[in-house]
């Protein structure tokens, strides 16, 4: 039988990899957004699995607020990821250096 | 339904405005309209203050309880609006110099208030999450402004890699307290969450909305994008930044730990206090060998976080009135500092190195009297009004028991005070002459001598800001 706890070892383990994802990518922004987006489902599967398992539709509710979002904030991701290479020619994460920090 | 609209129009007078005047320009004049554009929405703004301020506006719970505009959202609100306004015409004229004066910007920093006016209303985990990515999303394209300078592009991309990571941290938290509350709603988690009893999944669910929002303040561990982004981003962008959304993510920051985690003060208190501690340590120390000004206004603004979440770690009243009048204080010299920054140049290009400075008081003294106000009085020498920010805090700070925090934060406010007095140093005493001139719009004038006169005739009784946070800040611990 699958419970709540598979859910959220799922949940947990796929928001972990998308944090790994972001801070030891050394190659491509793109990864960065694939990342980031693995980090906002992961929430997802979390709420409906809460959701479900607490018999109260709160969770599915925002769990839609945070698909809308996600996708609006990939549309971002990507328009200044754009900019960004017609200024540096490259995307690779080695190069977003120009300011040291 | 209708009671809440209206409990909510000011938000969404702002909202309708920036979408309306987005299609009208598209249709019509495109760029040629931006300096109307600019004017009407911080007209728009600065009247929503005084609607909210007067007390007029509708007051009360809305949706559920998701949204609550009492006093303390009342408060956050003006102070927000009135510096949104103010950033938006001090800054007109840098944007318009720079050729950035494109139509979106005024509306994209009004979509960015409407998202900070739901962030200090929000009563619910979701309007929380909304109002904060209304929020981030606008600040991210306008970082990003100067299409055509990597610096520029390269700032919004780095802001919006870690400002979505931190969402992210924020919404892996938002989800484990649902799931453990069994509810979004603020009222309703406070009932699960109290001291003692407060179980293992909540709790990491606090650590990781705090995480979040900690971002978002540019507190430390979580601030390394601030540096970056402020030095990467046209000027007034970045006077923006430093301005208003920070008030707004402190706002948010107070609501969740006192309306929602509010019986659990034991458990987040010293996580508060450390990020405080660390925070003005780190702005004060790797302040001192900045040579751009920005990024020193930087390291400046993560000690400044430091300093007003000491107010929140004292975990009282008088910690969360402290909290706020120390926001409305910085906002209003950050204000006049940066009206002064965007000015900056040399034979007609915008110059941010401080050496650039040298003998600047030769050349205009009263601009460089009241930076030297402002510099004082942000680095919080008696008797600008600076000053007496501080002493609130570091006053919270001891009566919530706290006494090791107040005495760290003097001694960081001690290391502090050198940059800023370097800085003073170099335009009157600098030994070469460095050439910068300040050619200033009227409108960036007066925010630069208005906020000096502020920090000097603040001292009298600080305009009376203290009795507004008082109530605002009975409202939101009780």
């Amino acid at each position: 039988m699958v419970g709540l706890e598979h859910y959220l070892g799922l949940a947990g383990a796929l928001f972990v990899i998308g944090i790994f994802g972001l801070f030891l990518n050394r190659k491509n922004v793109i990864i960065l957004l694939m990342s980031i987006e693995l980090m906002l489902l992961s929430v997802n599967i979390n709420l409906v699995a809460f959701s479900s398992y607490l018999g109260d539709l709160v969770g599915q509710v925002f769990t839609l607020f945070v698909l809308t979002v996600a996708a609006a904030e990939a549309a971002i991701g990507l328009a200044i990821l754009v900019s960004f290479f017609r200024n540096r020619g490259t995307i690779a994460v080695e190069d977003v250096n120009v300011m040291k920090g | 339904m209708t009671t809440d609209l209206q409990t909510i129009f000011p938000e969404l007078i702002l909202a309708v405005y920036a979408m309306l005047a987005l299609v009208g320009a598209v249709y019509t004049g495109k760029d040629n309209l931006t300096g109307p554009i600019t004017w009407l929405t911080a007209a728009i703004m600065a009247a929503l203050a005084l609607w909210i301020g007067t007390g007029n506006a509708t007051m009360g719970e809305a949706f559920g309880g998701m949204f609550i505009a009492d006093p303390f959202a009342r408060f956050a609100k003006v102070a927000i609006l009135i510096a949104a306004a103010a950033v938006l015409l001090a800054g007109q004229e840098a944007v318009a110099r720079r050729g950035l004066g494109r139509f979106e910007y005024p509306l994209l920093i009004a979509l960015a208030t409407v998202g900070m006016m739901m962030m200090v209303s929000a009563g619910d985990l979701m309007a929380l999450y909304m109002g904060l990515e209304l929020q981030s999303l606008a600040l991210y394209v306008v970082a990003a402004m100067n299409r055509e300078s990597v610096k520029s592009t390269e700032a919004g991309m780095k802001y919006f890699v870690l400002g979505a990571l931190s969402s992210g941290l924020l919404l892996y938290g938002a989800s484990l307290v649902y799931g453990y509350a069994g509810t979004t709603l603020f009222s309703g988690i406070i009932g699960a969450a109290s001291d003692g009893e407060i179980g293992l999944g909540l709790l990491v669910g606090l650590v990781f909305v705090s995480a979040g929002l900690a971002f978002k303040v540019s507190a430390v561990p979580f601030h390394m994008w601030t540096p970056d982004v402020y030095e990467g981003a046209p000027t007034p962008v970045t006077a923006f930044f430093a301005t208003a959304p920070k008030l707004a993510a402190m706002g948010l920051f107070a609501r969740v730990l006192f309306d929602a985690f509010g019986g659990a003060v034991g458990d987040w208190q010293q996580i508060i206090a450390l990020m405080s501690v660390l925070s003005m340590f780190l702005g004060a120390i790797a302040a001192i060998g900045q040579t751009n000004i920005k990024r020193l206004m930087a390291y400046s603004s993560i000690a400044h976080m430091g300093f007003a979440l000491m107010g929140l770690a004292a975990g009282t009243a008088i910690g969360v009135e402290a909290m706020l009048v120390y926001m409305a204080i910085y906002l209003t010299m950050n204000v006049g500092t940066f009206a002064f920054i965007m000015s900056m140049e040399r034979d007609g290009k915008p110059v941010v190195e401080i050496a650039s400075l040298n003998q600047f008081a030769k050349a205009e003294p009263l601009k460089a009297l009241a930076m030297l106000v402002l510099l004082f009085s942000l680095a919080g020498v008696p008797p600008m009004v600076g000053f007496f920010g501080k002493l609130y805090v570091l006053r919270a700070a001891v009566d919530g028991g706290l006494t090791w925090l107040a005495v760290g934060g003097v001694i960081a406010s001690v290391i502090g005070a050198f940059y800023y007095l370097r800085i003073v140093y170099f335009m009157y005493f600098g030994e070469t002459e460095g050439q910068a001139q300040a050619p200033m719009s009227p409108a960036a004038w007066v925010a630069l001598m208005g906020s000096a006169a502020i920090m000097v005739l603040g001292v009298i009784n600080l305009f009376g800001i203290d009795t507004a946070a008082a109530a605002a800040a009975q409202a939101l611990v009780n």
